[in-house]
Parts: structure tokens; sequence; C-alpha cells
């Protein structure tokens, strides 16, 4: 026994101890941390982009993901920031500049970035270009399924009780907020305390019809049908639709938020040059023509749309018209005070409600069964401790 | 009575396997999804050893739980036997810092220890500090107390006169420390690293709020998987690892009924 | 006895102090302070109250899952004792094997079986029963927590009962006892300890836990561990979820006093595989 141990253990050493010195490709390695879902990873025959780029170059890929803005934020907070490239929101990217927590980009490494179009240069988010070139951009609008909802035109079909426990709602707050302050028709980017505190009510009325909050969770829930109606982004909805071809999306007639992903170097990062390089194989057309077809995002970059097929660059889902453009919103920096507030009012909304009285039933139930028990066991335990103590 | 509760202790078995054997079922599945079987395949499979990152997670898993539990159970045999010879408030304080972990919710300790990395890394001004280091770290403080408690117990039922006659007999303290009180700790000690590999393969709570992104277990990986549509592969991933830890298991098993029977027949002759 | 080999100790009584003790001060700290400002406050930590009735929801959900679990897992684990010894560790083991698995797999693993398009749903429907509402809702959380931490329950039982002498039974029985009395008097107070340890070791997890309100609750049902959670990995705000974090830990501290009245184990004890 002893000896099938110390030899398991033997063996369990040697091959912990072999790969723990890692094979250093040529070109070092780079750490990329990109939202679930958002890059052609060779299924269903698409290219595989990271494996094309690491043959391009010999820089060996970290890839990871996350789910919302604000999940890269506190990862970058909170000491895990070992990251090359980073690809967050427009509003994410201005707060990551206004903390200072992005590098400034050598473009001398990232010719491509002439291939950018003019209107996603001089942005908001980053006035002078320095430390981000757009990845994708794309619109939010409303994901249905045609077989069990009527096609909606307003926002208000997410409060629609007909539909109850079959809404998906956003699980980050400023796409979730986004929502009730199109339907409020208030500015997206309001400051104004009173204005978000009535749409943290709004989102509080509509959360007992809400089968959950989401992110790349929508995915299967649309696909199998679990949920029939949830408001996402507009590349993932072409991925969905691939597999259940009920799913519809709308535009609503009220504000949507249109917005830009682009490709950041954080500070504290281990390999610039290789993210540079890494950001601008993403850039090259060709390369961003298969990545985006593949996931469905509106490419900034025209020059790619020629490798599209036209199916793709004609749908109005992914390009809209200017019309329907006119009543997208983006979301611009907010104040940290802004940012406090609505994370707040999130959590709120979040830990709002439930059936009260009918938990507080059952944790005074059980509470009052554990006390008597504990009662009765102690005066069980006394008698007996009273009968020794008499017979001894 | 006792055939109906033969019946229901299966009936719970059932129940205990069902899920396991949805995901198991699922590994042959042709389509993507767990509810809808849509015919045999064994091509997730394939997929998974063409997997360099699936195993390479796996790995991963497997080198931080090997490590932590030599670190943990090296110190915690010492500090058992520290303990050990230990009486009155020392001993109590100590084994009260022990139950800490213990009784700690897994999400506690993991962001007790995430606070004071960032803390930490705020101190040396860096903002990488979440890595294999921290992980490792995290998982050998919890499995340490699982080593102390069970290696404990196995200290206090050894004859502390052995130690002594092995003095007599002329070993040297250091030989007689090792020949006859680890010999005889050993069980205990076995157990406890057993338990701590355990425990380290498969925690994903503290994991969770430790890790760094270089390098990541599976558990970890697996809940991230989870929040997105998953590929199949990772169910054959889990059906393998069912089978091997199955087999690792009878094998135990095995072994230890033969060790049973040696000794009846060492003792009845 | 040598006063020497205390130092053995030493080590790893630095590491503990260390990786446990300091880190609980920095919780303490973290959730003492503003995190915006960073400066001492208590006015802000006073809305923890308001999440009071979350913390009831996870005690609440928890107790009741452990008290369901022993009432599961006391019958099994007598069942597992009284078989003969070969079948008893085999049985044992197949009790630990789920344990060993990932556990967010197997919870999917319920998703897949309880959805509204699920494989009982689908079977039902093909009966021509209509979807039950069998996931997200508070029994659908309670499943979850029984299902995972059964295994945790069944342990320290089979464990204790099975070292139960069993001629104090068969003494009973002589002594003019029926099976009830034999259970009430000698077997149930006998396994006290192993009822204590197993409520306790799947009372903790289950309050704490987060995955398996996500998955299986609604958005009704969330618990304690999802705030925290979120506070970490979500929003930022560290000084909140410390907060939270300090209060669940001194609750689940009392809690598990509490059930250790019951026993007069030192503690010291613990059940191995």
């Amino acid at each position: 026994m002893k000896k099938f141990f110390s030899l398991a253990l033997a063996l369990l050493l040697v091959l912990t101890v072999i790969p723990v010195m890692p094979a250093q490709a040529a070109g070092g390695s780079i750490t990329v941390y990109n939202w679930g879902q958002y890059i052609s990873d060779g299924s269903d025959g698409a290219l595989d982009v990271i494996a094309a780029f690491e043959e391009a170059t010999g820089i060996e890929v970290n890839y990871v993901e996350f789910d919302s803005n604000e999940t890269l934020y506190t990862k970058l907070k909170t000491g895990g920031s070992s990251y090359d490239v980073i690809i967050p929101s427009d509003y994410m990217i201005a707060r990551l500049i206004q903390e200072d927590m992005l590098e400034e980009l050598n473009f001398d490494n990232i010719p491509n970035y002439q291939y950018i179009d003019e209107a996603f240069k001089n942005t908001d988010y980053d006035p002078d270009n320095a430390y981000s070139v757009p990845y994708t951009w794309g619109t939010v609008g409303l994901i249905y399924n045609s077989k069990y909802v009527d096609t909606p035109t307003s926002w208000d079909a997410l409060w629609n009780s007909d539909y109850s426990g079959k809404i998906l709602m956003f699980n980050n707050y400023r796409d979730a907020f986004a929502i009730a302050q199109a339907l409020k028709g208030y500015d997206m980017n309001t400051t104004d305390q009173a204005e978000l505190e009535d749409c943290a009510e709004l989102l509080k009325e509509q959360k007992p019809l809400v089968q959950e909050y989401v992110m790349d969770q929508i995915y299967n829930k649309m696909i199998r049908e679990e949920a029939w109606i949830a408001p996402y982004y507009a590349g993932d909805y072409l991925q969905m639709s691939v597999d259940n071809e009920n799913l519809e999306y709308v535009f609503p007639e009220e504000s949507y938020n249109v917005f830009i992903d682009a490709m950041c170097i954080p500070k504290g990062c281990q390999n610039k040059e290789g993210a540079e390089a890494f950001i601008n194989f993403m850039c090259d057309p060709e390369i961003s023509a298969e990545n985006l077809s593949y996931i469905g995002y509106s490419t900034p970059i025209s020059a790619a749309k020629e490798y599209m097929d036209a199916e793709v660059t004609s749908s109005p889902v992914a390009y809209p018209d200017d019309e329907t453009l006119s009543r997208a919103q983006s979301f611009t920096y907010l104040p940290d005070e802004t940012s406090h507030l609505l994370d707040q009012l999130w959590l709120e909304v979040k830990t709002d409600g439930g059936n009260t009285t009918m938990y507080l039933i059952i944790a005074a139930a059980v509470v009052v069964v554990v006390v008597v028990l504990a009662v009765v066991l102690q005066m069980q335990k006394k008698k007996k401790k009273a009968r020794r103590g008499g017979q001894g | 009575m006792r055939r109906a509760n033969r019946i229901f202790t299966a009936a719970v078995f059932v129940f205990l396997y069902v899920p396991m054997f949805v995901l198991i079922l699922s590994s042959f599945n042709a389509g993507r999804d767990l509810a809808v079987f849509e015919g045999f395949t064994l091509i997730q499979y394939a997929e998974l050893f063409r997997d360099e990152d699936l195993l390479r997670l796996l790995l991963n898993s497997a080198i931080v739980a090997v490590l932590s539990s030599l670190i943990a159970t090296a110190l915690g045999t010492m500090a058992a036997i520290g303990i050990h010879n230990m009486r009155g408030k020392l001993r109590s304080l100590v084994m009260t810092m022990t139950n800490i972990p213990m009784t700690n919710p897994d999400i506690v300790t993991g962001v007790s220890l995430a606070l004071l990395f960032t803390f930490i890394g705020g101190l040396l001004k860096t903002r990488n500090v979440m890595g294999f280091v921290t992980l490792l770290i995290a998982h050998v403080t919890f499995n340490l107390p699982y080593v102390i408690l069970s290696v404990l117990p196995k200290l206090r039922q050894m004859d502390s006169d052995l130690e002594e006659a092995a003095l007599d007999l002329g070993c040297t303290p250091v030989q007689a420390f090792f020949k006859v009180v680890i010999h005889e700790i050993m069980p205990g000690i076995i157990s406890g690293g057993l338990m701590a590999f355990t425990m380290s393969l498969d925690d994903f709570v503290i994991s969770y709020f430790v890790y760094g992104p270089r390098f990541v277990t599976l558990p970890v990986e697996i809940y991230t998987f989870t929040k997105k549509p998953l590929h199949p592969k990772v169910y054959a991933l889990f059906t393998v690892m069912f089978l091997a830890i199955l087999l690792v298991m009878v094998l135990m098993n095995v072994l230890q009924a033969r060790d049973d029977r040696r000794r009846k027949a060492g003792r009845s002759h | 006895m040598s006063k020497k080999k205390r130092w053995l100790s030493g080590p790893y009584v630095l590491w503990m102090v260390i990786f446990t003790v300091v880190p609980l001060g920095v919780v303490a700290y973290f959730a003492l302070t503003d995190n915006i400002t960073g400066a001492f406050t208590l006015q802000k930590r006073a809305n923890v109250g308001s999440y009071l009735p979350i913390f009831l929801r996870s005690v609440g959900l928890s107790l009741v899952s452990a008290v369901i679990c022993l009432l599961i897992g006391y019958p099994v684990a007598y069942c597992i004792a009284r078989t003969k010894p070969s079948t008893q560790r085999l049985l044992y083991l197949l009790v630990m094997l789920p344990m060993c698995m990932s556990f967010l797999l197997r919870t999917l693993a319920w998703v897949a079986l309880l959805e509204d398009t699920g494989i009982l749903n689908t079977f039902l429907g093909k009966l021509g029963i209509g979807p039950l509402p069998l996931i997200r809702n508070y029994a659908a959380v309670i499943l979850g927590m029984a299902y995972n931490y059964l295994p945790y329950m069944i342990m320290p039982l089979y464990s204790v009962i099975v070292k139960i002498d069993h001629r104090l039974v068969e003494a009973a029985q002589d002594l003019g006892c029926n099976s009830v009395q034999v259970f009430s008097r000698v077997i149930l107070p006998l396994s006290l300890p192993g009822i204590v340890s197993g409520v306790t070791m799947v009372f903790v997890p289950a309050v704490s836990t987060f995955y398996i309100s996500q998955k299986l609750g609604s958005t009704g049902t969330i618990l304690i561990g999802d705030v925290v959670e979120s506070q970490f990995k979500g929003a930022y705000n560290p000084n909140l979820g410390a907060a939270l974090s300090l209060v669940l830990m001194a609750l689940v501290f009392v809690c598990v006093g509490l059930m250790n009245r019951f026993t007069d184990d030192d503690g010291e004890e613990i059940v191995t595989i």
C-alpha cells in the first residue's frame, strides 16, 4: 500500500515538474483578455484567428475571457492584471484612461491602424487616439422568439407580464440602466441622481418578470427557447440566429445604445510589443473580415467589407441605415460618484424583494426548531447528570 | 423495515448519480444540448485530446494539487507533532487557529486572501500579484488543517513509550523519530495528504478569488465555460475524470482489502 | 513529552498567522473603511443591516437543506453501516465519488434536468403534463444544496454509526426496549457527534454558496454569497464585500458554536477519507 503511494506520488511529481518549465515560444507570449464569444475560434469551419496569429508571429497567446466591462475593471483593480491586450467598451476605456490604467500605444508597431475608418478615430473616449484601436462596433436591440412573442416595437415588451419568467435582462448596470433610461426618455449618460433612482425603480418593477440576469448565458437560453425575449448585442444575435431560426431582432422605437469595443494595453503588461503585434494583426482587413463574419459584430474597417459576404455587409442588423442609427446613443465616461451610485442602485435592484414572508417564516421556523432541540437536549443532559450524581 | 431502508438507500444513490449520468451521456451526444440526445458519437473525445488548452488546465490543477498537498503534508505533520507536545492555553490557541479555515466558509477564506494579496501588491507597487504563487499559498493554507487533523489522532493513539524504547535500543533521537514516530503515524500522514490533494484538485471557490490570468486551474475555467454555451468536449473530460477517479478508488479498495486480509492472516498465525 | 518538539509547529504557526489571521485583519480593515475616500467609516457600514433579509434567506435555505440532508442521509448511513465490510467500503466510495467531481458541472446537469425545456419537462410533456415550474424557485435551490452537500452528511454519520457497538443495541433489546426506543435511546444519542458534524459540513458551504443560487434560483432568490461574489467580481466594492464577509463569518461561527454545544467534542477529530 505504502509503496503504491510513494510510487504514485513520485510519478505525479515527475509529471508535474516537467511542464512547470513552460515551453517558451520564440516571440514570447501574450495574455489577451476579451469578452466571451467574441473571437473566431475555428469552430464551424471558421478561421481560428488566434492560431493564425501564433503561426504568423510565433507569439503564443494565452486567451482569457470576461463577461462585462465591470468584471474587467474589477479584475484589473484586484491585482490580476498581467494582461497584455484587453478589449473594453468606449465608456470603460474612458474610465481606464482617467485612472491612468492604460499604456500609450506605439503606432509604429501598428501600421494597420491606417485601415480604421475616420469615423472611429478621435472619439469621445479617446480623443487623441493614443490608447485604443477599435475592434468592433455594434448596437443593442431586442432579440425575441417569433414563435412566442409578437413583434415588439418598444423596450416596454420587456415589462410585459405575458412573458413573465421568459424575459432575460442584462447582467451589468450600464446596459440595464440604458434600457430604463430609453423608456423614461432620459439621457443614457445622465448623472442626475433622481433620474437614476427613477430608473432603478423601473428595473425593480421588472425584476419579478425576469427569468435571469444574463450575459453570455443568453445563448443557451434563447437557442433552447428557455427564454423568449431579451435585450442584447446585435452581433450575438447574428451568431444565435444560426442555431435557431425563430429568433428575430428589432431596434426599439426609443433610443438604444451604440458602442465601440476597442483594443488597449493595460499598465502592467508583460509584453507590449507582442500586444501591439496582436492589435496590428486584428486590424488586417482580411483577418478582421474573417473574424467579424464569424462573431457577427460590425467592422470599423471599411476595407474589410470587401472580403465579407454581401449577405453580411447588407444585413440591416449589423449595419443599420442612417435613420435607425439616428436614434442611437453612445455611452460616455461617467464621473466616479455616478459610477458608485449606479453600482449601489444596481445592487439594490438585484437584492430587492423576493418572497419576503416565505423565507422569513422558513428561517424563523428552522431557528425555533433548532433552539427547542438545543433546550431539550441540554435538559436531558442535565437530567442525566443529575441522575448520575444522585446514584454516585 | 430493513428492506424499505435498502430501497430508500438505492434511491438516494440514484439521486446522487443521475446528474452525473446526464453529463456522461452527453459526452456521447452528437448534438450540443444537454437535454436533447441527437445520436451517438465519439467525436467529443477526439476533440478533447486534441484540445491542448483543456489538457493544460487539467495539468495546472494537478500541479497545484501535488505541490500544495506535499507542502501542506510536510508542514502539517511537523505542526501536528509540535501540537501533540503542547498543553493548555497554547494548544487551544493553535487549535483555534487550525479551525479557522476549517469552519470559515470558503468564500470568506478566498476573499480574505484576495484582499491580503491585493494589499501586499499595493505595498509592493505592483499590479500583478495574482498568479501561481498566490494560488499555491491559498491551497496550502486550506490544506494544512486537513493534514493536521488527520495526523493528530494517530499521534494520540501512538504508544509514547515506543520512542523511548527506540532510544534505549541505541537509536539516535533523529533515527528514533523517523523510524518510529513517522512510521507509526504514516497512515495519518497519507490519508491527510490524499485528502489535501483531493480538496485542492477540486477547489473552485477559493481559487476563483486568487488566481491570475497566466495560471488558471480547471475548476475556475469551468466556471467561465458554464457562463456561455458549453462545448461538449467538457463532458468528455468529465467522463474521463469520472472513470479515472473510479479506477483509483477501486484500486485503493482492492489494495486495502488485500492489506486487511493479510493483517488478519498475520494475526491468526 | 518534549518541549523542544513544540518548535516543530513554528513554521506552521507562522504560516497560519500570515495567511489566516492577518487576512482576517485586512478584511476587517476593508470592512471599516470607505470604498471611495479610504477613510474609516462606521456610518456606511450601517447599511449592512439592509442585507438582513438576504442573510435570513441564506440561513433559512441552508438550514432547511441541512435538515433534509440529515433526514435523507441518516437512513443511508445507517444502511451502509449495517452491510458487510466489503460492501461498506464500496458504498462509502460511491458516496465519496461525487465529491471529487466538478460540482459546477453537476449543478449544470440539474439545470438541464429541471429547465422548462429540460429533460424532465420534455418527458412530462410527452405524457401530456405541461411544463412544471421545477427550476428558479426556493425548492430548486434547496434541491441543489441538498444534492451537492449530501455526501458531507453521509460520511460523518456513517463513521459514527459504524462504530456503535452492536452489543449495546442487543442489551437494550434484552432490557425490553422496542425498536423505536432502541433507536431514540441508544443509537440516536450515540450518533449525535456525527449529526452535528454532518449538519455543520452541509450548513457552512450551503450558507455561503453563490453558484447554486445563480444556476437554480430565480432573480428573487439571491443569496449572501452572490452579493459578496458580485462585490469582488462584478461591481468593484471590496469594502462592502469585506463587511458582508465579516458578518457572514461571524454568523457561521455563532451557528457552528451553537451546534457544537450538542456534543462535548473538543473539535480535534475529523472524519477522514
